[in-house]
C-alpha cells in the first residue's frame, strides 16, 4: 500500500500536525454552514444573481451545501427504503416496482408539487424555496442509492445471515455490523453517480419558471443560468470553471478517500484487484483526534444499540398489529393517489392524446439516436483503454475529469455553436443528451474490456484472431454484460435529460423541439399541471417498458451466457 | 460419559412445497438423542438433507413435522447456548479477528472489557495469538476457520454445531485443525458438552466422533447409528480404525443396487452425478487392479472423499459395469469388456447399457423418436423431473442424462436453443 513519504511530527502526547488541520477544517465547515443558513431568512423577491466573479465563492458554497444536504437526506431515505423493502414480501412487491417508476420520473415533474407546497408553508420566505430546491435535488439522487442498498441486502450470503441468527445479533447490530458494511461499496459508487446527477440538474433546480413566475436562488446553477440567459459566454465559463474545480476538490477530499476506505468492505476475500489509494485517507488515518472521535462514536452506537434493544422488546402482537395498520394505511394512500390522478387526467381533452403519443415517439427516436451515437464512439475507445494498460494510464484520469463536468453547464456554449451553424434543436438536442449519457457506456465498456481474462486474450492471439472475428468472438461477448448495464443507465439518463435538452433558454430566446421533455418543461413553466402529469406518466411508461421489454431480458441473457469466470 | 440427554429429536420431517401442490421430502422420520459428553457426526452423501437437519437442530430452520427438544423444552428459535462453525467460515471480512470473535459476546450484552478479554483468551486457545488485529483477508483458509471456531468457543456454548467445517480446507490443514479440535475437547478447556459434526468424509467422522449417524439420500433418512468407542486420539493406521471405515463404507454403499428397483414405481430413478470420463477412468483403474477393489482403499489412492467417489461407484453399478459388495467394488463381465475396449467400442457398450438401465435416457429417446421434428425443448423434461426432484436437482439430473446420452450418441443437445434432438 501507498505510504506517506515523510514522517508526521507529533506535537505532544497523542497529537499531530494533521490534527490541527482536522480541527481547522471542522471549524471552518461549521462556520460556513452557519454563514449560509443565515441567508435563508430573506425574501424570495429580493434575490438577484450578480454576475461579478467575486460572488462565485458564495454561490458555489450555496450550491455545495444544497447538494450535500440533499445527498445526506437521500442516503438516509435510501437505506430506510431498501431496508423496509427487504423486511417483508408484501413490502417488496409494492416498493420495488414503485422504485422502478419513481426512477423514471424526471426532476421537473416533482417541481410544481414540491415548490407550491413549500411556498405555501413558508409564504414569501427563502426557506421554502431552499427546501424545495433541496427536495428536487434529492429526487434526482435518491432512487439508485435505494436500489443499490436493497440489492446488496438481497444478495447477502446465506451463511452470514445465519451467523447473525446463531449469535443472536440484535436488529441494530445486524444492520451496523453486517448489512451496512456489506452494502458499503455499492453505496459509495452509487453516491458518486447520484451526486454527479445533482450537478447535472443543478441549473434546473436552482432557477426555474413555474406558472409564469420566476423563481431563483443564489447558487452556481443559477449563476450559469443567468449568464446564459444574457448570452454572456465568458461568465458562463467562469461558472463552469468554478464547478469543475469544486468537482475535482470533492473528488480528492471526499470520494477518493471514501472509495479507498470502502476497500475494507470487499466481500470476496481473495480478490486480486489492485488496491485503490488515497493520500487524503492516509493523512486522515494519522489523526489522533479523529480516532478518538471515532472511538467515542462506536461506543455511543453500542449504547444506542442497548437502548433500542429495550424498545424493540415490546409486545410482539402489538408491534405486529401496528405494522399491519401502517401497511394498510400506505396501501390506501397509494390507491387514493392513483384514483385522484386518474380523475385528474380524465379532464384531459381527447385531442391531447395524439400529441402526447407523438411527443413520446419523437423523444424515443432522439434517446435511441443518442444511445447509438454514444455506443459508436465509446465502444471502440473503451475497448482500447480497457485492453491496453498504457492507454489506460494516460487517458483514464483525463476522461474522468471531462466526464465530471455536468453537461448541462455546457449547453449554452453548444447552443451558441448550433445557432451559428444554423442547426435547430431537433437534432441538436440529441447531442445535448449524448453529452450527459455517453459516459455511463464508456466507463462500463472500459470495466468490461479490462475484465476479459488475460488467457483468453492470449489464446485469441495464438490462434491469430483479429479484425472483425476478434470482435465477434472475444471482445463483444466479453464486454456484453457490462455494455448492457451501461445501456440501462444511459437510457434512463437520456430520458431524464430530455427535459433539459429539448427545451433550452439562451440569451433571452427559448429553443424548443417537440418531445416529452419539452412538453414537461412547457407544462411546468405555464402551470398546466394536467399536461405535466399526463406527459410524466407517458415518460414513466416508456422508460419502464423499455427496461422491462428490452434491457432486463438482455441483462438476464448476459448473466447466463456471457459471464466470464 | 453420562446419560444426560441434551437434545432430543422427535419424528422430524422436512419437505419443501413444489409446483403443482406437490411436496418434495428432504428429511423423513428422523429420531435420535444427543447426550452429554459425546461428539456425534452426521454422515451421508450429498442430498441426504444433512444441512437441513443441522439447521433444524440449531434452531435456524423449522421442521415441517416433529420437534426438537432442548433439555426437554421445544426449541423454537436459536439459543444463546448453541454455537455453529460454518463450511464457508462466514466471518465478516470488514471486522478484525478480535471483533469477529467478540460478536456473539457483544450480542449477549457482555461489557466491552470483559468481551475483549474473553475473545483474546479464546484466540490464544485456537492458536491465533498475534493476529488479534488482523483482517480476515490477511489470513489463510485454515486460519480463517480458526476464527470461526474461536467465535463459537467465545460464547461458551453447551452444544457446538460444525457444518462440514474442514471441507473447504486442503488436506493437511484440515488434518491439523481436526487434531486441535480433538485436543481442545479432550483437555476440557471449553464448557462444551457436545459437538455435532456434519461431514461427508468417513475418515473424519471415525477420527473425531463417538457416534456416527449415517444417512441415506433422496429422501434423507437415518440408516444406521453406530457407536465408535475407540479411545481418543485415534490411530488412523490401526486395524480397528480401518475396520470401522470399511464398515461405514459398506453401510453407505449397500442400497446402491436396490435403488433402481425400489424406486421404479413411486419415485423416479435418481442418476448419480458422474461424468463419463470419470466413470470410464474408474473402471479402467479397477480393471488394472485385478477387477476387485476395496472402495476406501480406492478413495485413498485417488485422495477422493465420499462425495466424489460415490457417484462413480453408484453409476458403475447402475450401468451393470460393477457390483458393490461390503465396501468392495468388483467388475462384471461387461465391465471388463468395457475397460478393455477402444473408444468406439466403449461407446457402443455404453449406449446399450444406458438404454436398458437409465430411465431418463430411455424416456428422452422415446419422446424424441415419437415427436414429429425429433426435437424437444429441455423444459419439457425439466417439467417431468420437477414432479420428483427440486428444480436444482431436476437440472442436475437432466444435465447428467444429456452428458451420458451425448457420449452414447443417442441424442444431441443444442445449448443456445435449449433443445435436445435426434441426430
Amino acid at each position: 500500500m501507498f505510504r506517506i513519504p515523510f514522517p508526521i511530527p507529533r506535537l505532544g502526547p497523542g497529537f499531530r500536525i494533521v490534527d490541527i488541520g482536522v480541527i481547522l477544517s471542522v471549524l471552518s465547515i461549521l462556520y460556513l454552514i452557519v454563514f449560509i443558513a443565515s441567508g435563508w431568512s430573506g425574501d424570495i423577491g429580493s434575490i438577484e444573481i450578480d454576475l461579478s466573479p467575486s460572488n462565485l465563492p458564495y454561490y458555489a458554497l450555496n450550491s455545495i451545501f444544497r447538494i450535500i444536504v440533499a445527498y445526506i437526506l437521500s442516503l438516509i431515505f435510501a437505506i430506510w427504503y431498501g431496508y423496509t423493502a427487504n423486511k417483508s414480501r408484501l413490502n417488496e412487491q409494492i416498493m420495488i416496482p414503485l422504485l422502478d417508476i419513481l426512477q423514471s420520473i424526471p426532476v421537473l415533474s416533482f417541481l410544481p408539487g414540491v415548490t407550491l407546497f413549500m411556498i405555501a408553508l413558508f409564504p414569501g420566505s427563502r426557506i421554502g424555496l431552499e427546501i424545495s430546491s433541496i427536495i428536487l435535488i434529492f429526487t434526482g439522487q435518491v432512487w439508485n442509492i435505494a436500489f443499490s442498498y436493497y440489492n446488496s441486502i438481497n444478495t447477502l450470503p446465506k451463511e452470514l445471515g445465519e451467523v447473525a441468527n446463531i449469535y443472536r445479533l440484535s436488529r441494530f447490530q445486524r444492520f451496523a455490523r453486517l448489512e451496512l458494511p456489506f452494502s458499503a461499496i455499492g453505496l459509495v459508487w452509487n453516491s458518486m453517480m447520484s451526486v454527479a446527477g445533482g450537478w447535472f440538474f443543478l441549473m434546473a433546480c436552482e432557477m426555474f419558471i413555474l406558472k409564469d413566475k420566476d423563481f431563483r436562488l443564489p447558487g452556481l446553477g443559477s449563476y450559469i443560468h443567468t449568464a446564459a440567459d444574457k448570452g454572456d459566454i465568458s461568465h458562463v465559463f467562469y461558472g463552469l470553471g468554478t464547478m469543475v474545480i469544486i468537482i475535482i476538490v470533492l473528488d480528492i477530499f471526499m470520494w477518493r478517500p471514501l472509495v479507498a476506505w470502502t476497500q475494507k468492505f470487499r466481500f470476496d476475500i481473495t480478490a486480486g484487484e489492485e488496491e485503490r489509494e488515497s493520500l487524503v485517507l492516509d493523512l486522515i488515518r494519522r489523526s489522533t483526534v479523529l480516532e478518538k472521535i471515532f472511538n467515542n462514536l462506536t461506543r455511543l452506537s453500542e449504547k444506542m444499540d442497548r437502548l433500542l434493544e429495550i424498545e424493540w422488546k415490546g409486545s410482539s402482537w402489538l408491534r405486529h398489529l401496528f405494522k399491519t395498520i401502517v401497511q394498510i394505511f400506505i396501501i390506501i394512500i397509494l390507491i387514493w393517489l392513483l384514483v385522484k390522478a386518474a380523475f385528474f387526467l380524465s379532464g384531459l381533452k381527447i385531442d391531447a392524446l395524439p400529441s402526447i403519443l407523438k411527443s413520446t415517439g419523437f423523444s424515443l427516436l432522439r434517446t435511441t439516436a443518442a444511445i447509438i451515437l454514444a455506443a459508436i464512439w465509446t465502444i471502440p475507445l473503451g475497448v482500447l483503454i480497457g485492453m491496453n494498460i498504457r492507454a489506460a494510464r494516460i487517458l483514464q484520469p483525463l476522461i474522468q475529469i471531462v466526464a465530471s463536468i455536468p453537461a448541462t453547464a455546457l449547453f449554452p456554449v453548444i447552443i451558441l455553436i448550433l445557432i451559428r451553424i444554423g442547426g435547430g434543436l431537433d437534432i441538436g438536442s440529441i447531442f445535448l443528451m449524448l453529452l450527459g449519457t455517453q459516459w455511463y457506456i464508456l466507463f462500463n465498456v472500459i470495466a468490461g474490456a479490462s475484465s476479459i481474462p488475460q488467457e483468453l486474450r492470449e489464446a485469441s492471439k495464438v490462434y491469430g484472431l483479429h479484425g472483425i472475428r476478434k470482435w465477434r468472438v472475444l471482445i463483444l461477448p466479453g464486454i456484453f454484460p457490462y455494455l448492457i448495464t451501461g445501456f440501462i443507465t444511459a437510457t434512463g439518463g437520456a430520458w431524464n435529460a430530455t427535459i433539459v435538452s429539448e427545451y433550452v433558454t439562451f440569451a433571452g430566446m427559448t429553443l424548443t423541439t417537440p418531445g416529452l421533455g419539452s412538453s414537461i418543461s412547457i407544462a411546468t413553466a405555464s402551470g398546466n399541471f394536467r399536461m405535466l402529469l399526463a406527459n410524466t406518466v407517458a415518460m414513466a411508461i416508456a422508460v419502464v417498458a423499455i427496461n422491462r421489454l428490452l434491457w432486463k431480458r438482455l441483462f438476464i441473457m448476459a448473466q447466463e451466457k456471457y459471464r466470464l469466470e | 460419559m453420562n446419560n444426560n440427554v441434551i437434545l432430543e429429536v422427535n419424528k422430524i420431517f422436512k419437505s419443501y412445497p413444489m409446483s403443482g401442490g406437490r411436496k418434495l421430502s428432504v428429511l423423513e422420520d428422523i429420531n435420535f438423542q444427543i447426550r452429554e459428553g459425546e461428539i456425534v457426526s452426521i454422515l451421508g452423501p450429498t442430498g441426504a438433507g444433512k444441512s437441513s437437519l443441522i439447521r433444524i437442530l440449531a434452531g435456524l430452520a423449522k421442521p415441517s413435522e416433529g420437534e426438537v427438544l432442548y433439555h426437554g423444552v421445544p426449541l423454537e428459535k436459536t439459543s444463546p447456548n448453541i454455537a455453529m462453525v460454518f463450511q464457508s467460515f462466514a466471518i465478516f471480512p470488514w471486522l478484525t479477528v478480535v471483533e469477529n470473535v467478540e460478536i456473539g459476546l457483544k450480542a449477549k450484552g457482555t461489557p466491552n472489557d470483559t468481551a475483549r478479554e474473553k475473545a483474546i483468551r479464546v484466540i490464544d486457545m485456537v492458536g491465533l495469538d498475534g493476529f488479534e488485529e488482523a483482517y480476515p483477508r490477511e489470513l489463510s483458509g485454515g486460519m480463517r476457520q480458526r476464527v470461526g471456531l474461536a467465535r463459537a468457543l467465545a460464547v461458551e456454548p453447551e452444544i457446538l454445531f460444525m457444518d462440514e467445517p474442514f471441507s473447504a480446507l486442503d488436506v493437511l490443514t484440515a488434518d491439523n485443525l481436526r487434531n486441535e479440535v480433538i485436543d481442545l475437547w479432550l483437555e476440557k478447556k471449553m464448557p462444551i458438552k457436545s459437538i455435532i459434526l456434519i461431514t461427508h468424509n468417513i475418515e473424519e467422522a471415525v477420527f473425531l466422533s463417538d457416534r456416527a449417524i449415517i444417512m441415506r439420500h433422496n429422501p434423507g433418512r437415518i440408516r444406521a447409528d453406530i457407536q465408535i468407542s475407540l479411545p481418543h486420539v485415534r490411530n488412523k493406521d490401526s486395524k480397528e480404525f480401518k475396520f470401522l471405515i470399511d464398515e461405514i463404507y459398506s453401510i453407505l454403499t449397500r442400497p446402491a443396487k436396490e435403488v433402481p428397483f425400489l424406486l421404479k414405481r413411486e419415485r423416479y430413478q435418481f442418476i448419480p452425478h458422474a461424468k463419463i470420463g470419470a466413470i470410464s477412468g474408474l473402471l479402467e483403474l479397477i480393471h488394472d487392479k485385478g477387477g476387485n477393489v476395496d472402495i476406501p482403499v480406492l478413495a485413498d489412492d485417488l485422495s477422493m472423499e465420499v462425495d466424489d467417489i460415490f457417484p462413480l461407484t453408484e453409476a458403475a453399478a447402475f450401468l451393470e459395469f460393477g457390483e458393490i459388495k461390503q465396501g468392495d467394488i468388483l467388475l462384471t463381465e461387461r465391465g471388463k469388456v468395457f475397460a478393455e475396449a477402444d473408444a468406439l467400442k466403449k461407446k457402443e457398450i455404453f449406449r446399450e447399457m444406458a438404454l436398458s438401465n437409465i430411465q431418463l435416457i430411455k424416456q428422452i429417446v422415446q419422446v424424441l423418436s415419437t415427436s414429429a421434428k425429433h426435437r424437444m425443448s429441455e423444459d419439457f423434461f425439466i417439467e417431468i423431473l420437477e414432479n420428483y426432484f427440486t428444480e436444482e436437482e431436476a437440472w442436475n439430473q437432466l444435465e447428467t442424462a444429456i452428458d451420458w446420452g451425448r457420449y452414447a450418441e443417442l441424442f444431441a443437445y443444442d445449448y443456445d436453443a435449449g433443445e435436445i434432438y435426434l441426430e
